[in-house]
């Protein structure tokens, strides 16, 4: 390593196989993406074998399994329903995170086309581009997610703290108190299965 | 040895058997009708023998003390590997949470990573990037600090009402830990950053399949993230991320990334899954905040709670709970034991210590009536913590994240207490 005067010279230099092991990360302007292409009809086979028994055919989602597809102007619902499509404003999470962390239980098992393909797919059951499309590293960032603009920096300062700092009411605060809800009337706590002692 | 507790029900009983056991009136002091064999006659603890030393080289907690646990909430994930479970915060007193029990939120699973295999990458736009192994971290001058690491997503449930009965369940995604590591800044100078470092971030990862990557403001890294290995003393428990976690004061738990594997230097964040898909909040005109880290000043009280009725009867009270702000120490805790009418300034037990957990107390007295019981932080910044409805009319109800309004308690004449909402 060499220790500078304020160093301790610990650790060694990382190797640049070793740095291109780990270091799979795919920025919203698509770098990190590595060379490759895949098409939504080689997508849906991926799809099919490899996230379907989850995530539905068409991404809809399977029982309590996150459904991919589907959603669209739901946001400001009672209760939105989030996917790639609906939700995530970058083309480049949706491959950084299917390449590195699915499928689950058997991740980074996907070979970059793979991914290209499934991403592709992905796509095409959000209604964002068409059947023939086949994705790459140069097209790539050419696809704008419909919820890009969906998000804003936390404003929470501005909003709440500015207003929320202040003296607060200790006598008197409020006329009459009532009771609006109650948790036994879900009733969907666990039941204890601890024994007595 | 059950059968000779005299004083008979147990707290389970009472919530199998409801209010009955609760009827016991005192005022004044207790008085005896007859002499108490337990004092009387000589118990077998007092006569034979206990256990030896080498009956338990590390030990569990006394039987009599199985209530007190993690729980999970099955309906809320599709799988545990995925989920999350709850600190038996109801049961614990003081301020260490006991790793034995402090929740656990895994993405992929609680991975087993020996430390012979551990190692740690810190590359990008550094000068010199670097491979460090667990005993090169166990080299660097290193520092305790205790920190609570609280889910973005506790009290997630309640964004839309009263959901859950009981702390643990509505407040428990929460540890206290003391931490022992080593500065990540000093890390970052080991391998050489230089330049302009107000605009760089660092991306941080997992050595788990999950990954949990997030993006963090280099000027937060510099600040006062620790690079841990111990926690209260010890190695840190394999689903706390043995053996090295971040820890990231006062920012939400997502970003505490366990089994630590790789630190980059970056000029952009990456925008990851867990800074876009998850750990965003929905606003209820369908935008969504991003980049929300810090953990707002809250308070919760845990006992009397749905899971500590009082079986006392009338008299003293201790009326209970813990306080903490992503923003610094606590300075204040008011309690209100009429849903927020009236408001009495509770006992910190210590002086709040910066982002950690401050245990607080409201000695008082029940006279048997109900209660609707609240508790509400301040910290040193001057922020109060907001009510539930403050907090829905600037975000509405689906944010899932932050929410840091104030819990009421109602407190029945028995002595049973339930989660609501009140106006």
């Amino acid at each position: 390593g060499g220790a500078s005067a304020d160093t301790l010279g610990l650790g060694r230099p990382a190797l640049a196989e070793e740095i291109a092991a780990w270091d799979l990360d795919v920025r919203p302007d698509g770098t990190g993406l590595p060379p490759g292409s895949g098409d939504v009809l080689t997508g849906e086979g991926v799809f099919a074998e490899k996230c379907a028994a989850c995530h539905g055919d068409f991404g809809e989602g399977v029982g309590n399994w996150p459904e991919v597809a589907g959603g669209q102007g739901t946001l400001d619902n009672k209760d939105p329903v989030k996917t790639v499509g609906s939700y995530w404003p970058y083309l480049s999470t949706l491959w950084d995170y299917v390449h590195r962390s699915m499928p689950y239980g058997a991740a980074q098992t996907l070979s970059p086309d793979d991914v290209y393909a499934v991403a592709a797919y992905i796509l095409y059951s959000n209604d964002i581009v068409d059947e023939e499309f086949s994705l790459n590293a140069t097209n790539f960032t050419g696809i704008t997610m419909p919820n890009a603009d969906g998000f804003v920096v936390d404003d929470r300062a501005a909003r709440e703290y500015d207003v929320w700092r202040a003296a607060p009411c200790m006598a008197e605060c409020k006329d009459s108190v009532t009771i609006t809800m109650r948790a036994t009337a879900l009733d969907v706590t666990p039941r204890d299965d601890v024994a007595t002692a | 040895m059950s059968e000779k507790r005299p004083n008979g029900t147990s707290r389970r009983a009472f919530l199998r058997g409801g209010v009955a056991a609760a009827g016991a009136v005192a005022a004044g002091p207790m008085r005896a009708e007859t002499p108490d064999p337990l004092i009387t006659e000589v118990q077998d603890w007092a006569s034979g023998l206990g256990v030896g030393v080498d009956e338990v080289p590390y030990g569990l907690p006394i039987e009599f003390e199985a209530d007190v646990r993690r729980r999970n909430v099955p309906w809320l994930t599709a799988d545990t590997k995925s989920s999350v479970n709850f600190t038996p915060i109801h049961a614990l007193d003081g301020t260490i949470t006991p790793q034995g029990c402090g929740f656990e939120r895994h993405h992929s699973g609680a991975i087993t990573l020996h430390k012979d295999d551990y190692r740690l990458m810190v590359h990008g736009l550094v000068e010199r990037p670097l491979v460090f192994t667990y005993a090169d971290l166990e080299r660097f001058p290193r520092e305790n600090h205790v920190y609570f690491c609280e889910c973005a997503a506790n009290s997630g449930m309640e964004w839309a009402g009263a959901q859950l009965n009981g702390a643990q369940y509505t407040h428990g995604m929460i540890h206290n830990m003391e931490y022992t590591g080593v500065p990540l800044r000093a890390l970052l100078n080991e391998a050489g950053i230089s330049g302009d470092l107000s605009d760089k971030w660092i991306y941080v990862e997992g050595a788990d399949a999950a990954s949990n990557g997030r993006s963090i403001p280099l000027a937060k890294a510099l600040d006062d993230v620790l690079v841990a290995f111990k926690a209260n003393g010890e190695a840190l428990r394999r689903e706390h991320g043995y053996p090295v976690r971040l820890v990231v004061p006062g920012w939400e738990g997502n970003l505490w990334i366990k089994w630590l594997r790789r630190i980059e230097v970056t000029n952009a964040p990456v925008e990851s899954r867990e800074e876009t898909s998850k750990y965003t909040d929905t606003l209820a005109d369908g935008t969504a905040r991003k980049w929300t880290w810090v953990m707002d000043a809250k308070s919760v009280i845990t006992a009397p709670s749905p899971q500590m009725p009082i079986q006392h009867g009338t008299g003293p009270l201790v009326i209970t709970g813990m306080a903490w702000s992503g923003h610094g120490r606590i300075t204040r805790v008011d309690v209100s034991k009429d849903g927020g009418k009236t408001w009495e300034i509770a006992r910190l037990d210590r002086a709040g210590e910066a982002k950690a957990l401050c245990r607080f107390y409201l000695d008082t007295t029940w006279d048997g009536g109900e209660m609707l019981l609240q508790s509400r932080a301040m910290d040193e910044t001057g922020y109060v913590q907001p009510t539930k409805n403050q907090l829905r009319a600037v975000r509405g109800e689906n944010s899932v994240y932050h929410n840091n309004g104030i819990q009421t308690w109602h407190v029945a004449t028995s002595g049973e207490v339930e989660n609501v909402e009140v106006t």
